[in-house]
């Protein structure tokens, strides 16, 4: 995803700590660096016969994985997303409940909770809008990818998974003339070469009332953290209910118009309240996520302390003259999921 | 547990309702969404008859996910309701009492809502399959070829949602905004 031109700016952007540190050679070590209070995100997954020749990922052999193997991680992870809400949005929820006093609140939180229970007892999808399942994919360059091509695999993966899931078709082939191509295809995809010999999927099963509130805005760099802060908080406001609150805000800043979009969305992929690793977008974050829970807003727009479980910024390097921020914008549902082949 | 209320829902049963209420409904309604909603207008401007008499009659915002075999209905919780707003006016004006959904409305929708003394309901949104279990019955009954976003007919039983706008012009959202601020 990060761009090689990035990397420098990035490393600039690491924590007085990381400095002393010899300057990483990969993605992965940076990414270690930077999350290096995150295991999950680098957590692999046991017992799939995967042999490393060698602690540096660099000096990693070649690998073949086949599509069915994607297709079928694909499949899976679109059945989960749906019928299981993710740990660390439970216990977020369920934090939430307890700090709420007015009844109407705390219902409308205990009522998302009863709500995963249903779901994930009877495999029925949490809501109906099952979501565009948008892919992150970071590929290894010593994988080769065998028996097709990845765009099918994914495509055919999350055919059989909304299909065998029961779960709603909600993509359009054509913008301008509607319709419905009936099996929840094409994914988005975002594909990243980093090191090593690893195929690391990510799925967000992105929900249109809540993308539908999402903004983008090009700032100037005079406009500074309090132009960021007043937009972010802004679009949340102008939200309010639409977006099925309590949401989460991922937020790009930086980049180029497209990539601040970009970085929105990624911001969303990482486990619910894991603040940035640097210490002024961990600041930025708690300042922004207080503001918004000040609206007043509350889950489900009835009014409460809780309009947002978490805010997310990614930032990334940018010209010197702008400063892009996006904010995509995420229901309560907050259906992630991950994988590593 | 909510005042409950029948449907369909009686011009008396409507004065009653106050905005921020918590209500059950048990009853029929239909269902429509964009091109369900959209389609309808477009008939009504070319002077053809509906598929479905709204008279009386509440309109869910949903695009329920598939029915497992068994099943009434697959998950099925409110759309966003203000991509229906332009549609709204003239379906209130053909004796629609209402709708259920979520978020905001805009001030024609409201204003429309109070002159024929309807009522928008809020269920909680991404509660789908808690809400399925409060719907008794679901078939379709028009345009099927928009899959999800055709037109079912849904027997509701004890269906929680929260009085939004009622018919006098009370509004939760504006009461919430009013008191952030």
């Amino acid at each position: 995803m990060t761009p090689q031109g990035t990397l420098a700016a990035e490393r600039a952007l690491l924590p007085e700590s990381g400095r002393g540190l010899p300057p990483p050679k990969t993605l992965r070590e940076l990414l270690g660096l930077l999350f290096g209070s995150a295991p999950v995100l680098w957590r692999c997954d046991k017992g799939n016969g995967t042999e490393r020749s060698g602690k540096q990922s660099t000096e990693t052999k070649m690998r073949t994985i086949h599509v069915n193997r994607i297709r079928d991680s694909v499949a899976a992870m679109c059945k989960r997303a749906n019928f299981e809400l993710s740990a660390d949005m439970r216990v977020a929820l369920r934090t939430a409940a307890e700090l709420e006093t007015a009844p109407l609140a705390r219902n409308t939180l205990l009522r998302i909770l009863q709500n995963a229970d249903v779901a994930q007892a009877r495999e029925l999808p949490m809501c109906q809008d099952t979501g565009l399942a948008v892919l992150f994919v970071e590929i290894g360059q010593e994988v080769r990818i065998t028996g097709g091509t990845l765009r099918d695999a994914i495509d055919e993966g999350v055919r059989q998974g909304y299909t065998e899931g029961y779960l709603r078709a909600s993509v359009s082939a054509d913008p301008i003339r509607r319709g419905n191509t009936g099996d929840n295809t094409p994914a988005v995809i975002h594909t990243e070469v980093v090191a090593g010999n690893r195929l690391r999927l990510q799925m967000l099963a992105k929900g249109g009332g809540c993308e539908n509130m999402s903004r983008f805005k090009m700032l100037t760099p005079a406009d500074g953290r309090e132009g960021i802060t007043n937009f972010v908080v802004e679009t949340a406001t102008l939200a309010g209910p639409n977006a099925c609150p309590p949401i989460v805000v991922g937020v790009g800043i930086g980049g180029t118009f497209e990539y601040s979009a970009l970085l929105s969305k990624k911001s969303l992929l990482r486990p619910i309240g894991q603040r940035s690793s640097l210490a002024h977008v961990a600041a930025l974050e708690d300042e922004i996520l207080a503001k918004i829970n000040a609206s007043g807003i509350g889950p489900q727009g009835y009014g409460g302390k809780t309009t947002s479980l978490a805010v997310h910024i990614e930032a990334g390097a940018c010209h010197v003259a702008s400063l892009p921020v996006s904010v995509n914008i995420e229901c309560h549902a907050h259906r992630h999921q991950e994988t590593i082949l | 547990m909510g005042l409950q209320v029948e449907l369909p829902l009686t011009p008396e049963a409507a004065r009653q309702l106050h905005a921020g209420d918590e209500v059950e409904l048990s009853g029929s309604v239909y269902t429509g969404r964009d091109q369900a909603c959209a389609r309808m207008v477009q008939m009504l401007q070319h002077g053809a008859t509906l598929p479905v008499d709204l008279a009386g009659q509440l309109i869910y915002f949903v695009g329920p996910s598939p029915a497992r075999p068994g099943q009434v209905v697959g998950s099925a919780g409110p759309t966003t309701s203000d991509r229906m707003n332009r549609y709204m006016p003239a379906l209130l004006e053909r004796g629609l009492r209402g709708f259920i959904g979520k978020g905001y409305l805009d001030r024609m929708v409201k204003e429309t809502l109070v002159r024929y003394r309807g009522v928008y309901f809020g269920a909680i949104g991404r509660t789908g399959a808690l809400l399925s279990l409060s719907i008794e019955e679901a078939k379709v009954i028009a345009f099927p070829e928009l899959l999800s976003e055709a037109i079912h007919q849904m027997k509701l039983s004890q269906f929680p949602v929260v009085v939004l706008n009622d018919s006098h012009g009370g509004d939760l959202y504006a009461k919430v905004s009013a008191q952030a601020t």
